[in-house]
């Protein structure tokens, strides 16, 4: 899916640089019909082949079978546990603390965001805030929020939100900042006012960036929910792995492990099809901070 | 006297950046001293326990064990990222083949693999490494993937037909031209590998300043953990810090050569992509 949207924005590039009778013929673009599912099928030889091989290590002894049993076997569990309610109702709680901790991360780090990426005496001035408490580790926090807020949601929610909003604020930041100069003069020169020119060229091109904030902020507040699930004992996913190692219970574990993984991959997916409807209208603009 | 204004004014922009720093911690001093509160003890109490912990008692047995698994799983992840990126990045294949699986462990929240890690690789220091290593890889792995795709093709058709050598065509134009997007995604790599750091520290062990930092808050020691949450800080900004010297250093060409564009780039200057560069096709 990235993919796609890289090769429009080369596409992009390649008819801009080259105003020859070549670029115009054929650029690298999106690819249908029979290369597409080729590349299905491709994919599918691939997952299938990994399959395989696990399956293949654990049955005959390759890897230790009491710890990593066959792949069918985790399957198997995994598709008994959806069937049931109780995988439904973790997954629901993790999923509940992330959306109301990537919420209010929003609430607060896109406006912030907006302030000091137009203001460049506010950016100077937090500057060295921002770039002292970007790099502690949201996990350090663990402890403290476990003592502050107990192990229910609401401490899921702070170390969500706190961990979230860094990445929110960057490209909210970014965004803002690089507005193309020559719209935003055009505008001036057209006798926008002040306003008009925030809501018709500035949070336009912000968008995308928010939206590329969003999708790293979805997988990184993933990885917190998980965390202080399992280091901090609230319900969830992560403490339900935990009780499942513990119990001995290792088909179960890696069910859930698997679960975990297509949640986040499932997210992600989400996100970025957001992302590319977002920056649909100027893919080349798209510049990835991050993850 | 107009440079006299002009030096005054940079002046003041400087100082302005330690305005509302130093206001934070001189105002969360003197709160904390009066609050009283459990939570926040005074920031002198805080500081003092700092200073006795982690100069330099605990260096050894907790500091210097956290700092060197992150550092080998980060290190572990930086040669298989970049190696395999850049043969994904080569071949059309392998790259499609992968894809699904790549995107399924990337999504796959690290700490989740903590149980089965512990599992495989008991509760030593390999079990530790192999998180930062499942976490940290797949950003420089992707990464480098994209770089090596976005290499100017034209340039690899003209080494190709002066026959320069593969692995001369390997290491002198793909690598240089993808180290853009490699250190990006190294640095993205190096944020989450601290991460990674604390909470393999945080289940099941015996040292680290993850294990310090929980121990402390589950002996409610409050101060003593406050010490350590600093400490991590610290150790993030230092890391950053030094990420940075080290990524201007190695890739000054690079900006060398963006320098040269205009400013206000145009939409084809945009995508992310190394723009190439005369130096590389002499290098080469």
């Amino acid at each position: 899916m990235r993919q796609a949207v890289e090769d429009e924005g080369n596409a992009l590039v390649v008819a801009s640089d080259t105003a020859g009778p070549e670029a115009v013929a054929g650029p690298p673009g999106r690819r249908a019909g029979p290369r597409g599912a080729a590349d299905l099928a491709i994919k599918l030889a691939g997952v299938l082949a990994v399959l395989v091989v696990l399956e293949l290590c654990s049955r005959f002894g390759l890897l230790p079978r009491r710890w990593f049993p066959p792949v069918s076997e985790m399957y198997a569990e995994l598709f008994r546990l959806a069937a049931q309610q109780p995988l439904w109702v973790e997954v629901g709680r993790t999923l509940r603390a992330w959306a109301v901790g990537i919420g209010l991360a929003t609430l607060l780090a896109v406006p912030a965001g907006v302030a000091l990426g137009s203001s460049a005496v506010a950016y100077r001035m937090s500057r060295i805030v921002i770039e002292f408490c970007r790099p502690i580790p949201s996990v350090a926090l663990i402890p403290l929020a476990v003592l502050v807020y107990g192990t229910g949601l609401e401490m899921k929610v702070f170390l969500i939100a706190f961990a979230t909003f860094w990445p929110l604020l960057f490209q909210t930041v970014y965004g803002v900042q690089d507005v193309d100069p020559v719209a935003r003069d055009t505008a001036r020169a057209y006798g926008l006012g002040a306003a008009a020119r925030f809501w018709v060229i500035t949070i336009p091109s912000a968008a995308p960036y928010i939206a590329t904030g969003l999708r790293i902020a979805s997988s990184i507040g993933l990885v917190l929910a998980v965390t202080s699930e399992l280091v901090g004992g609230a319900t969830g996913l992560g403490r339900a792995i935990v009780v499942a190692q513990s119990a001995g219970q290792i088909t179960l574990m890696y069910a859930l492990i698997i679960t975990t993984g297509l949640l986040g991959w499932a997210l992600n997916a989400v996100f970025a099809a957001v992302e590319r409807k977002a920056l649909r209208w100027h893919p080349a603009q798209r510049q990835e901070v991050a993850r | 006297m107009k440079d006299g204004r002009v030096i005054g004014r940079r002046a003041g922009l400087f100082l302005l950046q330690f305005v509302v720093p130093v206001a934070l911690v001189a105002g969360f001093g003197l709160w904390s001293e009066r609050a009283d509160d459990f939570f926040f003890p005074p920031l002198s109490r805080i500081a003092a326990d700092f200073a006795d912990t982690w100069l330099f008692e605990r260096v050894g047995t907790d500091l210097v064990p956290s700092l060197a698994r992150m550092l080998a799983g980060y290190a572990i992840s930086v040669v298989c990222g970049v190696a395999l990126g850049v043969l994904f990045g080569m071949s059309r294949i392998l790259r499609t083949a992968t894809d699904p699986v790549i995107q399924f462990l990337r999504a796959l929240p690290a700490p989740a693999m903590i149980p089965f890690a512990m599992l495989l690789f008991g509760t030593g220091d390999a079990s530790k490494v192999f998180i930062v290593v499942l976490g940290t890889m797949w950003p420089i792995l992707l990464n480098t993937l994209d770089g090596v795709r976005g290499v100017e093709e034209q340039q690899l058709d003209m080494a190709r037909s002066f026959r320069v050598p593969a692995t001369a065509r390997l290491f002198h134009i793909t690598l240089p031209a993808a180290s853009p997007r490699i250190f990006a995604g190294m640095r993205t790599s190096l944020g989450i590998g601290i991460i990674l750091m604390v909470v393999s520290e945080m289940v099941a062990s015996r040292n680290g300043i993850g294990y310090f930092v929980l121990q402390s808050q589950r002996s409610f020691e409050i101060s003593a953990m406050w010490g350590g949450v600093i400490l991590l800080g610290l150790i993030g900004l230092a890391l950053s810090w030094v990420f940075v010297r080290v990524e201007n250093r190695v890739l000054r060409w690079h900006r060398g050569a963006r320098g040269l564009l205009p400013e206000p780039a145009t939409a084809s200057g945009r995508t992310g992509l190394p723009r190439p560069t005369t130096q590389e096709v002499t290098r080469a």
